[in-house]
Order: structure tokens, then C-alpha cells, then sequence
């Protein structure tokens, strides 16, 4: 009785299951595998905002050597990011969806998420699973400090009554 | 990396990880913003096991290949793991990006693969991301110091 409790306890927790999420994690962990064991390369989502911003800007910054020289394959790798979704799409049957959370929080939170992304070296990809597979204490410290600035702004978001 | 050494396998198998990578984001729902802020509203705990079966499966990869491998077969690099030098920068960005994370729900491989699941709105958090990013690389470029720029070349 008592297992039967803690197990209704655990699937408040996980109300869409787990099986997705793991599954999906262990894809996005296997495509960078893939990439890293055929490459060397460590590739993370958002060196690509620098690096496509080269080819439209002069600011110095953004074409540096590192990022004029890896801009190309950047395109790919996100080009690749944006067809394995659409093949989820059409493999699973699930129809296009679309998000009711409003254009003013995907547009602020977005500049947010590019300027911290971009001056906290890293973000879910880079820090979040590279940077945590490889034990960086860098990297674990970032991922602390997002993931409890992150919950409080959404509790608090959504203690003042924003939805979605 | 230079470019000359490429072999015609390198452009392919950027894509097929990257294939995988996305697929692997939209199963897991991560290209919702309503489940990263169901996660973040400590409503659906799922996402713990998408940052984490990922983290295993890459601390597996690269602890074995930086022991156990030689070069990687299409570059001729060697293994490394991924370790940058840490600073204030890793706090005041890691805040910053938590904000915009808990504000919107997207995060940038999430967003991408927004797109591919037909998000068109998603639209606006990634012009929003190239603005931010825009905004901080014009700032460093015009506030950086000469010791900055030294000090951060070789880790950045």
C-alpha cells in the first residue's frame, strides 16, 4: 500500500512520464557523441548566434578567428538541429505545433538568453551537458547559478499571474 | 581547425549529429516552452533526465576518447574535454541566461528545434537571441581592455 502511495508521489512528479525525456536526452548526448568522436569537435548551440553574426557584422569581436573559421559547419550543425525536429515530426505523426507562450516573453527572454549566453561562456549544450560530462567546475558552477535564477523568475512570473 | 584538412565526411557527419541532437530535442519536449516552464514551475521533473542522460552519455564519450583515442579520424585533433577558465563573466552570464530562460522557456538548441517542429513564434526568441548576442559582442568590443583580451583569448 505504502509502495503504492510513494508510486502515485512519484508520478506527480513526471505527469508525462519519463521515458521522452531520457530517451531524448540520451539522442542529444549521442549526436554530440557522434560529432566529437568523428571530430574532436566539442559542439555547443550558441558559439552559433557569434559566429552567423560574422557574416553581417564588422564588429570585431564577432570575427575573430575561432568563429570566421567555424562559422560554416555552425550553419550545418544548426541546420541538422532544426531537420532532426522536423523528422520527429514526421516519423512520430505528432503534427506541427506551436507555442501559446506570448511574443513579448519569447522575444525578452530571448535577448537575455543571447547576452548571457554569449558572456557566461555557454548555455544548456555548452555548459549543461558538455561542460557537465566533463566534470568543469566552470561549467557546474554556471549550471547552478541558471538553473536557480531560472526557476525563481518562472515562479515568480507565474506568481504574478503571466499565462502562458 | 583549418579548413584544408577536412575529408568530404566532415560537412555529413556535423549533420547527421546534428540530426540526431535535434531529434533527440524534440522528443524530449525541449522544444516546448511550455515544458521547460512546467519544469521550472516544479510541475513536470522530466527535464532533469534530458540534461542528464545527455551529461552521461558525453562524460562517458569524452572520458573514454581522451584516455583511450588517439586523433579524431575526419580532423586529426586530439581529444579534449570541455573546460573553460571561470571568472565573474560565468556567474553575471549564467544569471542573465537564467532570466531569459525562466521569462521564455527557450534556450538555444531548444529553439532551433522549435523551428523544426513548425514554431513559427519561436521566431521571436531567436531574433531575440541574435539581438542579445549582437548587443554583448558590440559592448565587449568597444569596453574590452587590452589585459581582458589577453587573459581571454586562449580559454574563450
Amino acid at each position: 500500500m505504502s509502495a503504492f502511495v510513494s508510486l502515485l508521489a512519484l508520478g506527480d512528479l513526471f505527469p508525462r512520464g519519463v521515458l521522452p525525456y531520457l530517451l531524448g536526452g540520451l539522442l542529444v548526448g549521442l549526436g554530440t557523441a557522434v560529432i566529437y568522436l568523428a571530430t574532436g569537435i566539442i559542439a555547443g548551440a550558441s558559439t552559433f548566434l557569434d559566429s552567423t553574426l560574422s557574416y553581417v557584422s564588422s564588429v570585431e569581436r564577432f570575427n575573430r578567428f575561432k568563429y570566421v573559421t567555424s562559422r560554416g559547419w555552425r550553419l550545418v550543425f544548426t541546420a541538422g538541429i532544426v531537420s532532426g525536429a522536423a523528422v520527429y515530426v514526421l516519423v512520430s505523426g505528432s503534427g506541427v505545433w506551436t507555442t501559446d507562450v506570448q511574443w513579448w516573453r519569447l522575444l525578452g527572454g530571448g535577448v537575455l538568453v543571447g547576452v548571457g549566453t554569449r558572456l557566461g561562456k555557454g548555455c544548456t549544450s555548452g555548459h549543461g551537458v558538455c561542460g557537465v560530462g566533463s566534470l568543469s567546475n566552470t561549467s557546474l558552477v554556471n549550471v547552478a547559478t541558471f538553473l536557480g535564477f531560472a526557476v525563481g523568475t518562472a515562479q515568480l512570473v507565474q506568481a504574478l499571474g503571466v499565462a502562458p | 581547425m583549418s579548413t584544408a584538412n577536412r575529408t568530404p565526411w566532415f560537412i555529413p557527419v556535423i549533420y547527421l549529429g546534428g540530426l540526431i541532437f535535434g531529434f533527440g530535442l524534440a522528443i524530449s519536449g525541449m522544444a516546448k516552452p511550455e515544458v521547460v516552464l512546467d519544469f521550472l514551475q516544479f510541475e513536470d521533473f522530466g527535464l532533469l533526465f534530458v540534461m542528464g542522460g545527455a551529461a552521461v552519455v558525453t562524460g562517458i564519450t569524452f572520458a573514454v576518447a581522451t584516455r583511450h583515442l588517439d586523433r579524431a579520424p575526419l580532423t586529426g585533433e586530439t581529444y579534449r574535454r570541455r573546460l573553460k577558465s571561470f571568472d565573474r563573466n560565468v556567474v553575471v552570464g549564467g544569471s542573465i541566461f537564467g532570466v531569459g530562460w525562466g521569462v521564455s522557456g527557450i534556450c538555444p538548441g531548444a529553439a532551433y528545434a522549435s523551428v523544426g517542429i513548425g514554431n513559427y513564434p519561436i521566431l521571436w526568441a531567436i531574433a531575440g537571441m541574435f539581438l542579445g548576442a549582437y548587443a554583448q559582442g558590440y559592448w565587449r568590443s568597444r569596453h574590452s581592455t587590452d589585459a581582458e583580451s589577453v587573459t581571454e583569448t586562449p580559454s574563450d
